[in-house]
């Protein structure tokens, strides 16, 4: 048994971020991660990302992830990294089993952060399993992690910003992106990404969804139809592409199943994409040395999963003890920087999410 | 139209543009229609022209009287929303921010494309910009009819 | 299908990674996953359900969704998307949902 003050489940921007601040506050520290490299979702994030210096907008995703990992690899005294390791099984005594290539481990923690993130959300229709029906993601990982092209001819189902941001990138890869369509009546995501691709000839159609793919052992057509404002197909309105893959862009599900396994209180909160751990405003679930952080508390942008990571690392440090010395100028700047990220028209459901949340979040 | 189809509506447009006759020098032109939490246009600007303020979800808001039409604005944007435009006797010339393969050749001769992905004329290749602080976005200069003014916004080879 | 040239990311070649699947020794190269060089290879199907074995390609490609479950150097279930390819592995498509017996 390996004994640990702090173990953060997952690597992305939100685990980073954690493990950064509180190494510096002087917590060593342990982040288990799944894949081979640490970065999570920001790895295949070719495009600048928005915000303001502090979250370092204009940089390119992938850069940020640099940044991340170098302002861990400065604690190499306090930060422990395991890569291509899973976590198997989380228990109510902070015992955490790990597998990794054929290697079980067990690690026993002070304090745990989960910081998941989410995964994809799917969705029904005939045919929804043959092989070439993607998640957005995946096709983003396909192609800007290991260079592989996805697919010559593709339809995108979703307009928000990942299904926008991954249909410019497909066609920065070289892809023929047919069309966007969302069922919606209005696109999803921001506005600037959506001009950015019109412009480059992908046309987006609101009001439209897939109802089936066509194909033997893959998806060789798609038949598309209108949707009326009480969201019934209208007749006549089917149309048969000839695609080589969809990709389904229809928003991402918190990744919460380590948290069932020790019971933390959920809530179902649709604002914050599904069933959530309940937290109160440290991010402590209803196991006070079990913190949550970035898109497994609530699906977000990453700039707000880093500030969320920061937020978390300097409370779970001071709790074990380790109070950063600058902790009540980084309390107050990170609180505002969540803020300000939240406080325009896109924020608004991340707030009321919250809102709600805190009704149950009497577990302090 | 923004809304359902990504283009925004000549009279939107509009509202983003100087008067004509602030048009004899380049000014940066941001087709910001959305509040969303960005500000790296403002506090990129040497010329403190662009100004968002602490809440970095408001609309930028360009004195054009400071902007220098310098453009590096135009790189800084993350939603690759902002370009300059300057008219010359009867032509348009604008600084666009370009990410694609192939990039374009200077005096080369490429089409005009417009916010609905349509080709609407010519548009000459004046200057390609890549400087390692541009991070990979290129800067291109291209010279277009004036009357294309308010339909330009790409290039296609 | 590799991807040559691309205006923001350089993709800069590898050492060759031979490894078997279905029995035909092929290749991908280092830093590839078992599902992404199958996917360069135009394998699309990975996996069969277990009751129509309906064929199944992979869907989330960061090991969320089990959609790619193969059976590598004999062990079934292994989530090939985040697995790194390595020189000699033997990669066989799964039809069933993977019997310990098998082993």
């Amino acid at each position: 048994m390996i004994f640990k003050d702090l173990v953060i489940i997952g690597g992305g921007p939100a685990g980073l971020s954690a493990a950064k601040i509180a190494a510096e506050a002087g917590v060593s520290c342990l982040i288990i991660e799944r894949d081979p490299f640490l970065g999570g979702q920001l790895i295949k994030q070719t495009h600048m990302f928005f915000g303001s210096e502090k979250q370092y907008a204009k940089t390119r995703g992938l850069d940020i992830a640099k940044i991340l990992i170098d302002d861990c690899l400065k604690h190499q005294d306090l930060i422990e990294i395991m890569t291509s390791t899973t976590v198997v099984g989380l228990y109510k005594d902070k015992v955490i089993t790990t597998l990794h290539d054929d290697t079980y481990n067990k690690i026993k923690a002070k304090s745990i952060i989960v910081s998941t993130g989410a995964s994809e959300r799917f969705f029904a229709f005939e045919n929804n399993d043959l092989p070439g029906v993607y998640g957005a993601g995946a096709v983003q990982t396909l192609m800007n992690v290991y260079g592989v092209k996805p697919a010559d001819k593709v339809i995108m189902v979703g307009s928000g910003n990942i299904g926008l941001i991954v249909s410019y990138q497909l066609h920065q890869a070289g892809v023929k992106v047919l069309k966007v369509i969302e069922a919606a009546s209005n696109i999803g995501g921001y506005k600037v990404h959506a001009s950015k691709i019109r412009r480059i000839g992908i046309p987006i159609e609101t009001r439209k969804t897939i109802k089936r793919a066509i194909g033997k052992d893959k998806v060789e057509q798609v038949e598309i139809v209108s949707l009326d404002d009480d969201w019934n197909i209208v007749d006549n309105s089917s149309e048969i592409i000839d695609v080589d893959a969809v990709c389904i862009s229809v928003g991402l599900i918190p990744q919460r199943n380590l948290l069932s396994m020790i019971d933390i209180k959920t809530k179902f909160i649709k604002e914050l994409g599904g069933i959530v751990p309940i937290i109160n405003e440290d991010h402590q679930t209803s196991d006070k040395d079990v913190y949550v952080c970035g898109d497994v508390s609530g699906v977000e942008e990453a700039s707000s999963a880093i500030v969320e990571g920061y937020y978390t690392g300097l409370i779970a440090a001071r709790n074990l003890g380790k109070e950063h010395q600058d902790f009540k100028t980084l309390n107050i700047d990170y609180k505002n920087q969540l803020l300000n990220l939240r406080s325009g028209p896109f924020g608004k459901k991340t707030l009321k999410g919250l809102e709600i949340m805190k009704e149950d979040a009497n577990v302090k | 139209m923004l809304n359902k189809t990504g283009v925004p509506s000549l009279s939107l447009i509009k509202t983003k543009f100087p008067e004509q006759n602030k048009l004899f020098k380049a000014k940066a032109i941001t087709e910001c229609y959305e509040e969303i939490p960005c500000n790296p246009c403002s506090t990129s600007c040497p010329f403190e022209a662009i100004t968002i303020g602490e809440d970095i979800n408001k609309l930028p808001v360009v004195d054009f009287d400071k902007c220098t039409g310098c453009g590096i604005c135009v790189y800084s944007c993350p939603g690759l929303a902002i370009f300059t435009v300057a008219l010359k006797k009867e032509k348009a010339i604008f600084k666009i921010p370009y990410e694609l393969l192939p990039y374009p050749k200077v005096d080369e001769t490429w089409k005009a494309v417009n916010r609905d992905g349509l080709v609407i004329g010519e548009a000459i290749i004046k200057k390609v910009i890549l400087k390692p602080k541009q991070d990979r976005t290129l800067l291109v200069e291209v010279e277009v009819d004036k009357n294309l003014l308010y339909d330009f916004i790409t290039i296609k080879e | 299908m590799r991807i040559k040239e691309h205006p923001i990311l350089t993709f800069p070649e590898k050492k060759k990674i031979w490894f078997t699947f279905n029995g035909q020794k092929v290749f991908g190269f280092s830093g590839d996953t078992i599902a992404a060089a199958l996917h360069a290879l135009g394998v699309m199907t990975l996996s069969h359900s277990l009751e129509m074995k309906r064929p199944r390609g992979f869907y989330c490609a960061i090991g969320n969704c089990a959609s790619c479950n193969m059976i590598v150097d004999g062990i079934p279930n292994v989530r090939t998307c985040v697995v790194s390819l390595k020189e000699g592995m033997v990669v066989k498509t799964q039809t069933n949902k993977g019997d310990l017996n098998d082993i």
